[in-house]
């Protein structure tokens, strides 16, 4: 069917949605990274050329960006580890014969469903807070200080909230792999003398493998960009400042456009790193 | 040792019982097959024995000792699954290994056994892939080899060549048998196909429904099938059972005649008939003939080399010996 013809005509059909495509991620892209070699602070009304890389030695070189870059890792790290080992728990408890399977998985993915903001406001005034949240009540029943999470543990309050988040997304996709395990082979390693355990850790676990790494994948790429969560709770402060809330604050808090354009192109490549890195490692094992 | 004793065992799935009290001896070193139609509680029957299903009622004893609810590891069988149940990150080497491994049997031994076992079964070549690499008959092979390696006192196969291509099947049918023949180790083998249970079986369990049928060697079977239904399945092709006047001559409700007990020829014999469809095997020839005041076409075979085709008619003569004789319930009499 594709004839010369018709491919020259759907190329040119193409060509405005690539075009629009082209331009949509280009001219921010372009536009920041100009922006970036500039003194551009728009309350001090000064728009100086010729910066050169100063925005981005100064954005480096102040202590907050390291920081800021612990937290995100921290971030990142306690939400996947939280994620992966409780999607892991739940896909096997869900796999199990239960009555109302149905409504208990629909109610499973729900927080998926909520939006990032509704979710940490939900968290923050309804669990969290230490006067009237559940957490403050249920300490006090049982005669324990309510504890006020969000100044006393800022950071991972936020990494449970979008722990909570983002726990369905990895229970459906490692619950789906679960199901697609032969119970055959499980079977076959109940008759090799293969207890629970070894036969999770030596069929389930690796069966589980490359979900995982998809899981871990996916992840990763949204949890590097996460703000509202942190926005509507600390507003960035006691610890919980990650690169892209610094990049927030010095755009819009300091109106130094210049300085945070430097240190959005600095986690454009940092989270390109991140990807090229597990793109390798996912590649692998999805050869495999 | 693998002397295996079912008591009245039953199973049911909720109120469904697939297998109504059942009771069977299965000796040391003997190779028995359980065959029937799908859906006849053979592999019920096989998982009942291995321990992947729990017993309903009844009494399982291997070695004359309660298995009844024994975990599947304790009861020191082996089994070799339909899809091969292979572990499919791990290496040849890795799959054999496993249950030595579980067992915790140190290095130098786990070695020695799974290079005896990949000796035996002609592994070698291929141990250190992994079983995505592999073809049907080399996973089967892998499979087997990690039922060998535990030394149990019985294997159980669950249909394990049904997903082999034909000329494969042959093989590996012969490459049990042998195996059989050195390790003498009590085998049980579940299958659909009764060339399978013929070919390889020292004794046949023909089931039905949950219910034994018949037991015995394939030629008591052949020779004297105790009901229609284990006359019509041991055997190929079926054998003709024929109903209605002519089984009253015999003084029977049906009578049974194989197709290799008829007698052809162009001038008269006791039926005579026209014939249909014919398949040419060379060594063989299958005719259907069609008898007037027959229900069913009878299959008759013939010699290979027979000059009649498409149309002929045909006189055919049973063998006056070889007339089964069964009751209206369907049971042989003598």
């Amino acid at each position: 069917m594709a004839t010369q013809h018709s491919r020259s005509a759907a190329r040119a059909m193409m060509a405005p949605a690539v075009f629009l495509l082209l331009v949509w991620m280009l001219v921010p892209l372009i536009l920041t990274l100009w922006f970036s070699t500039l003194d551009y602070r728009p309350l001090r009304g000064t728009f100086d050329c010729c910066e050169g890389l100063g925005n981005y030695v100064r954005f480096v070189s102040s202590s907050a960006f390291w920081d800021s870059i612990l937290t995100t890792l921290q971030l990142l790290g306690g939400v996947l580890l939280i994620t992966v080992v409780g999607g892991i728990g739940l896909a096997i408890l869900l796999d199990q014969p239960i009555w109302g399977q149905g409504v208990v998985r629909i109610l499973v993915i729900a927080p998926f469903f909520v939006m990032p903001t509704v979710s940490a406001l939900v968290w923050k005034n309804m669990f969290m807070n230490p006067v009237n949240g559940l957490f403050a009540h249920a300490f006090k029943a049982v005669g324990l200080e309510p504890v006020d999470w969000l100044s006393q543990f800022p950071l991972f309050s936020i990494i449970l909230i979008v722990s909570w988040q983002w726990l369905p997304f990895a229970t459906l996709i490692l619950l789906t792999a679960i199901q697609s395990l032969d119970s055959e082979q499980l079977e076959a390693a109940e008759m090799d003398g293969a207890g629970p355990l070894s036969r999770f850790g030596y069929i389930t676990l690796p069966h589980l493998a490359r979900s995982i790494t998809v899981v871990v994948l996916i992840q990763t790429i949204f949890l590097l960009s996460i703000f509202a969560e942190i926005f509507v709770t600390t507003g960035g402060a006691f610890g919980t400042r990650t690169l892209t809330y610094l990049v927030y604050q010095r755009v819009i808090e300091s109106q130094n456009v210049g300085l945070g354009s430097a240190g959005g192109i600095i986690a454009v490549i940092l989270a390109n790193i991140v990807a090229a890195i597990l793109m390798r490692v996912v590649g692998k094992n999805l050869d495999a | 040792m693998g002397r295996i004793t079912l008591d009245k065992v039953r199973k049911a799935f909720g109120d469904v019982e697939v297998i109504p009290p059942l009771d069977l001896r299965i000796e040391d070193g003997e190779f028995v097959v359980f065959v029937g139609p799908s859906g006849c509680g053979k592999s019920t029957l096989l998982r009942l024995i291995a321990g992947l299903e729990d017993v309903s009622g009844g009494e399982i004893r291997i070695d004359g000792t309660d298995a009844t609810h024994l975990s599947p590891a304790k009861r020191g069988l082996a089994m070799v699954f339909q899809s091969y149940a292979l572990y499919p990150h791990m290496t040849v080497r890795k799959n054999i290994a496993f249950p030595l491994k579980m067992a915790g049997m140190d290095k130098a031994e786990i070695d020695r056994r799974v290079d005896g076992a990949a000796k035996v079964l002609n592994l070698s070549s291929y141990i250190d892939r992994r079983p995505g690499q592999l073809s049907g008959g080399q996973r089967q092979r892998v499979a087997i080899g990690r039922a060998i390696v535990r030394e149990p006192s019985a294997f159980l196969f669950d249909e394990p060549l049904s997903n082999l291509d034909a000329a494969l099947r042959v093989g590996m049918r012969l490459e049990i048998s042998e195996l059989h023949k050195r390790l003498a180790t009590t085998m049980i083998y579940v299958t659909h196909d009764q060339v399978e249970a013929m070919t390889m079986a020292d004794k046949i369990v023909v089931l039905r429904a949950g219910h034994i049928e018949q037991v015995g060697s394939p030629l008591e079977l052949y020779r004297t099938p105790r009901n229609t239904f284990v006359a019509g399945f041991i055997g190929s092709p079926k054998m003709n059972l024929i109903e209605g006047a002519e089984a009253e001559k015999h003084g029977a409700h049906t009578i049974g005649v194989r197709p290799e007990h008829f007698q052809i020829s162009a001038e008269g014999g006791t039926w005579t008939g026209t014939i249909g469809v014919s398949e040419h095997l060379g060594s063989d020839t299958f005719f259907h003939v069609t008898v007037p005041g027959f229900a069913e076409p009878l299959t008759i075979r013939a010699g290979g080399e027979v000059d009649l085709h498409y149309g002929d008619t045909i006189h055919l003569t049973p063998d006056a010996s070889q007339i089964h004789r069964f009751d209206a319930k369907g049971l042989r009499l003598s």
